[in-house]
């Protein structure tokens, strides 16, 4: 057993932080740190810079404009990047339809919507939940019906993150409702600037403006827009579900969150000393602390294990019911360690001179509030135990 | 051993509920409890016209109520609605005006004509009163106080401040600062309703008392029983929600309430509740008695817990529905989560039962 990286992976990891050190800009990771809504300027503008180093599409194979990096190297790019207060990639169209593009697209498909990922000329978001189908994804309902060359889609997407900024959906529309309801499922692509599609904001718990729903009525998309075979999507949503999952696990942010978390409790002052020195408190960060130093080696040997990052669904599911509740605590903590200075709305705290907490801790309320969401995205973590229950029990 | 509440408090708690499920419902109060003055209040009028104001405190200081079990009912019911009014601060103020004989303010007060705040805490001095640093000066009669206070619930809707200050002998004073003499800065709360930094400079005020920490301890002990007695009626609330939308929500072709997964974790947020409810009641019965600064401890962690693991699994049990704005169990998630940050913490109550327990 060497738990050391190699030479080489640590001469990766310090030519991506000086990379850092040199292109984000003070004031991005100061609003990244703050947990301040960033704009689609911003981001845009991060991914162009990551694109210039050809460091954009983490996951993309070489010829399609990737880097080629293998598990460990996108591991040690994301753990940088978190520490570095970098603005995360937005996953819709590099993270996501890229790797299906790639796997199922035709040549076209490829040659005409990669490109346009990478330069970031469109913005893809992802129509997937619908307000009957969200665990149990399978039971969607927006119909997707032939006519001619076109398909007419009618129906109704939501918690599509981002889509407010989007230019072009990828969809799981219903295709057929023969069969298994699993048979029956599509994957289109649509331009979200097709008339009959209207986004419509849904305001969040802690006030922001994150995710949206989006409607259909009478939409014409052409049947070239289909990414594989009619209905193929369920086959497509399952790849999208078990590649790259070993990212899941959040180890970054998480890293990041903790070291902050700290720098804080140094900082604030309870009854008349730093919070660290606080037995209570330095408890509980102690705790997630080393909770986090386990999970980091579970990653790290699913990391060195899978074959290209392709861990198995049961690990993957594991890594993401560890890595959201660890994260979540270490936002609930940050949030706790400023006490009563945790409860001013945000923008509320920053404006005047009578702030009440840090810059860096103002949102600390609202970041905590927000992330509840990790647990429940992205298959929410009863149906990661149902995945993990099928596996022991073989049911 | 008798557990019903007395027929004076069933009308006090009946009247309100019903005032505020006609006159003040949950979307009503998220509508308003997030802009400023963070209250409605032509609303608060009327609460005081219920006779609210008045069940807070006691007969002889004008009165006719003020047991702990009287602030119980009422808060459980502010609870229930999320009723974001700044009743709070106007309770520890009350206790205040009560305690130091200012019989005029505690009138005006319980008629409605005018409102007061607690200005006790401090950006680093959030908890314990003895570190306050605000300081009082005396110039012949006139005093004078400065400093600046932290989370001041209600400060931005009253009409004087009840400040604790440091005196020239060192003790903990209390002094009454009109509002228009201090610089007050509210702001909306993530949970609703409204609160205030406070900046003092050498503004004038009236010496209520140069002595009065116990009295100012023992109005936060108020303050924190209610706040108790508040999560009580939001669990109540939101465990109702939760179980509706478990029976509703369909998913694999059934309800997620028949799901043996989903339903053993909503017994143990009722077996939490029930114990929330209990404690509340230990801690009311013990407010007048001198065991009142372990049992409100005691309660006010208890509630800590049982409010965040509500909060929490309410929200993870209806997934995308509880994260949005527009439904209103988010709105008693958040309350019910952030209750714990006021007038000291879990890990706060924590540590003063740990003292009171090794004293």
């Amino acid at each position: 057993m060497d738990l050391n990286f190699t030479p080489e992976e640590e001469a990766f990891r310090a030519e991506v932080r000086s990379f850092l050190k040199d292109n984000l800009s003070e004031e991005l990771a100061t609003k990244v740190r703050n947990g301040e809504e960033l704009g689609k300027a911003d981001i845009e503008g991060w991914h162009a810079t990551l694109q210039s180093r050809g460091w954009l599409a983490a996951t993309w194979p070489v010829e399609y404009g990737g880097p080629g990096w293998n598990a460990v190297q996108r591991h040690i790019f994301d753990e940088e990047c978190c520490m570095a207060n970098a603005p995360r990639i937005v996953p819709f169209g590099l993270g996501m339809l890229g790797p299906v593009l790639i796997k199922f697209g035709t040549e076209k498909q490829k040659a005409e919507i990669l490109p346009r990922i990478l330069d970031g000329t469109d913005w893809w978001c992802q129509g997937y939940s619908e307000p009957g189908a969200g665990s149990d994804l399978a039971s969607l309902k927006t119909r997707a019906v032939r006519d001619g060359d076109d398909y007419i889609i009618n129906g109704q997407k939501t918690w599509t993150t981002l889509g407010q900024y989007a230019d072009k959906i990828f969809c799981l529309v219903r295709t057929s409702t023969e069969g298994k309801r699993q048979e029956g499922i599509s994957f289109v692509l649509v331009d979200i600037k097709t008339p009959g599609i209207e986004v419509r904001p849904i305001k969040l718990i802690e006030g922001g403006h994150e995710v949206n729903e989006v409607f259909f009525s009478d939409v014409r998309v052409p049947v070239s827009n289909l990414v594989g075979e009619e209905n193929q999507g369920w086959t497509i949503a399952k790849f999208l579900l078990t590649h790259e999952r070993t990212g899941i696990a959040g180890v970054g942010a998480s890293t990041q969150a903790l070291h902050e978390l700290k720098a804080l409790a140094r900082k604030l002052k309870r009854r008349g000393k730093p919070l660290i020195e606080d037995p209570l408190f330095a408890a509980r960060i102690a705790e997630a602390e080393i909770d986090l130093e386990a999970l980091r080696m579970t990653n790290l040997r699913v990391l060195v294990d899978a074959s290209g990052g392709a861990a198995s669904n049961t690990i993957a599911s594991m890594l993401k019911i560890k890595g959201t509740v660890i994260r979540q605590n270490l936002h609930d903590l940050t949030r706790r360690a400023l006490g009563p200075a945790a409860a001013p709305f945000p923008m509320d705290a920053l404006a005047g001179n009578l702030a009440v907490a840090p810059p860096e801790a103002a949102a600390s309320a609202a970041s905590y509030f927000n992330n509840r969401k990790l647990s429940i995205f992205g298959g929410s973590n009863e149906i990661q135990r149902n995945i993990i229950a099928k596996d022991i029990f073989g049911a | 051993m008798n557990f019903n509440q007395t027929d004076d408090r069933r009308m006090i708690s009946d009247s309100l509920r019903r005032y505020l499920a006609d006159q003040y419902p949950v979307e009503h109060r998220i509508k308003i409890a997030y802009d400023a003055p963070f209250h409605d209040p032509k609303k608060w009028g009327e609460l005081a016209e219920l006779g609210i104001l008045g069940a807070l405190v006691s007969e002889d200081q004008g009165g006719f109520g003020g047991e702990g079990f009287d602030i119980a009912v009422v808060f459980e019911e502010f609870g229930r609605t999320l009723c974001p009014e700044p009743m709070l601060g106007n309770l520890m103020g009350l206790r205040l005006y009560g305690a130091f004989g200012q019989s005029d303010k505690v009138e005006a007060i319980i008629a409605g004509t005018a409102r007061t705040a607690l200005a006790v805490f401090e950006p680093e001095a959030f908890t314990d009163i003895s570190e306050i640093t605000s300081a009082a000066a005396q110039s012949g009669d006139a005093w004078t106080v400065s400093g600046r206070k932290s989370l001041v619930y209600g400060g931005h809707a009253a009409d004087t401040l009840l400040v604790a200050a440091r005196t020239p002998a060192g003790k903990i004073g209390l002094f009454e600062v009109e509002a228009p003499a201090a610089d007050i800065h509210g702001y909306a709360m993530i949970d609703g309703g409204g609160a205030a930094e406070v900046g003092l400079d050498n503004t004038p005020a009236k010496c209520l008392s140069e002595d009065a920490a116990d009295a100012i301890d023992a109005a936060l002990d108020a303050g924190r029983l209610a706040l108790c007695a508040e999560a009580v009626g939001a669990m109540d609330v939101l465990k109702e929600m939760t179980k509706d939308y478990l029976m509703q929500r369909q998913q694999f072709g059934r309800p997620i309430a028949t799901f043996q997964a989903l339903q053993h974790r909503l017994v143990d947020l009722s077996i939490e509740i029930e114990q929330a409810r209990s404690i509340v009641i230990h801690a009311a019965g013990a407010l007048d008695t001198p065991g009142r600064a372990l049992a409100v401890a005691k309660a006010k962690n208890l509630i800590g817990r049982a409010g965040k693991l509500v909060g929490e699994e309410a929200v993870q049990m209806h997934g995308g529905i509880g994260m949005t704005w527009e439904y209103a169990g988010s709105h008693y998630a958040k309350r019910l989560i952030m209750v714990d940050a006021q007038l000291g913490d879990t890990e706060d109550q924590l540590r003063r039962v740990m003292e009171l327990m090794a004293a």
